[in-house]
């Protein structure tokens, strides 16, 4: 069973639909008791980092959350699912992150704000999460902020939009994803079917 | 690199989508579900329902049709037509829409677009603007192109700018339905006063007017409606010709 966490703010649907169309088993978690029986997360979402993690908080949801990543179980982070991981964001002064990695996101300066549209990755470090046989793979993305991690070793991929940044990163059970696979065509659904068989 | 984006754009009326659609070998005339697939295969980077349905009560359809959809097409989808208010917003986001394209509700009501990018993020925000030329300038015009605003076309984008929205759709009523080629010198005039991306829309007639629509009027995305219903040429046509030119699209 797949666990979408849930603070309110993101649009869940797409997610949904995504995963009732690949056939996997899916709810929606909402507060603590919501992460019985669940063997993946997917933390998904357009929404504001400071928001994010206030709601998060205030559902009851942001410890267990934090438990689940330090116990390096399943985890997919889709775009606010990333940023969050890292420590920081220009989005919201002040407000830390889970701070699992080591990281701040930053605003776009140079191009248009905010990004959106389709992007290519290109493959730092070979992992079975993508499917080999496109040279060149185009996602979904849509986003104001990117990261900027000293942490280069848990970079699977990057993309540019005016800087090049990481937009795929993995270590262990946690991957996260700065596109939205979801919206992403063919290459989207198969990112998250291999996503689900390999952790 | 981001890539330009190909929009085809399905007018749906209580349900069906109108706009004789021509399709040889193809039973899909009408089905708003199996022209988004269809589109979808063919590399479809969005896809716009715009909404047509005259009667207020029988608008529930359109949210039907967008259920239906994002159930099996995985691409984002963004619907436009009639929408006044949050709540409009909010059931079209509920039902599967990424994003909402609103036109005379905006301009009759700016704070809509404030109150929706607060509430559900810019990227949710379309504003849709329908440009005509009159004299030396754009104006924008409300209720489908029948009420002239007198507002100037460029200083409203920058103010929808300014309110949080994420996109700006222009359509060019001058070029709507002719072939002749979208507007570039209006495109290049409103994606130079604003940072957000521009939607050209309206009058794509043939492959070199979708290229200089982007070269010369920095357009990031294009909208196609009769010209691909009408299969005058097919998306994968499209792509393939701004390759050619160095244009980056997905493929």
């Amino acid at each position: 069973m797949i666990g979408i966490i849930d603070y309110g703010a993101g649009n869940l649907h797409s997610i949904k639909n995504a995963l009732n169309y690949l056939g996997l088993k899916n709810r929606l978690i909402r507060d603590e008791d919501g992460f019985k029986n669940i063997e993946r997360i997917i933390l998904p979402g357009v929404g504001a980092f400071g928001a994010a993690i206030t709601k998060l908080r205030k559902a009851g949801i942001l410890e267990r959350l934090l438990e689940w990543l330090r116990g390096d179980k399943p985890y997919l982070g889709i775009c606010l699912g990333l940023q969050l991981l890292f420590e920081s964001s220009e989005e919201a002064e002040g407000i830390n992150g889970f701070g699992i990695f080591k990281g701040r996101m930053k605003r776009f300066l140079t191009s248009k704000i905010p990004q959106i549209g389709w992007n290519s990755i290109e493959v730092i470090k070979p992992s079975p999460i993508f499917n080999s046989q496109r040279k060149k793979v185009y996602f979904y993305f849509l986003h104001s902020y990117y990261l900027d991690t000293p942490e280069k070793d848990i970079v699977l991929a990057r993309t540019v939009y005016g800087v090049s940044y990481p937009s795929v990163i993995n270590k262990g059970n946690i991957y996260a994803v700065q596109f939205h696979p979801e919206k992403s065509g063919k290459a989207g659904l198969d990112l998250l079917k291999k996503w689900v068989e390999l952790c | 690199m981001l890539t330009i984006r190909i929009i085809p754009c399905l007018d749906v009326d209580k349900g069906k989508v109108v706009k004789g659609i021509r399709f040889r070998n193809l039973n899909v005339a009408g089905d708003p579900i199996k022209l988004a697939q269809y589109y979808n295969d063919q590399g479809a980077d969005e896809l716009i329902f715009l909404d047509v349905t005259a009667s207020v009560e029988k608008r529930k359809a359109i949210i039907d049709v967008v259920n239906a959809v994002a159930k099996k097409v995985f691409i984002p989808l963004c619907v436009g037509g009639g929408i006044r208010d949050i709540k409009d917003i909010r059931a079209l986001l509920n039902a599967g829409a990424d994003k909402v394209a609103i036109c005379t509700g905006a301009v009759e009501n700016p704070e809509l677009i404030r109150e929706g990018a607060r509430i559900f993020g810019s990227q949710c925000i379309v504003i849709s603007i329908d440009a005509a030329r009159v004299g030396d300038e754009w104006h924008c015009y409300t209720y489908g192109g029948r009420v002239d605003t007198k507002i100037d076309v460029i200083e409203w984008a920058k103010r929808c700018e300014e309110l949080g929205a994420g996109e700006i759709l222009l359509n060019s009523i001058d070029r709507d339905g002719t072939q002749m080629g979208y507007d570039i010198e209006l495109t290049k005039v409103v994606s130079s006063a604003v940072k957000i991306p521009i939607i050209a829309s309206g009058g794509a007639g043939s492959l070199k007017q979708i290229y200089n629509v982007i070269k010369y009027g920095n357009a990031d995305a294009v909208l196609l409606a009769s010209a691909l219903h009408y299969k005058k040429f097919t998306i994968p046509q499209i792509k393939r010709f701004l390759r050619k030119k160095k244009v980056r699209v997905r493929w």
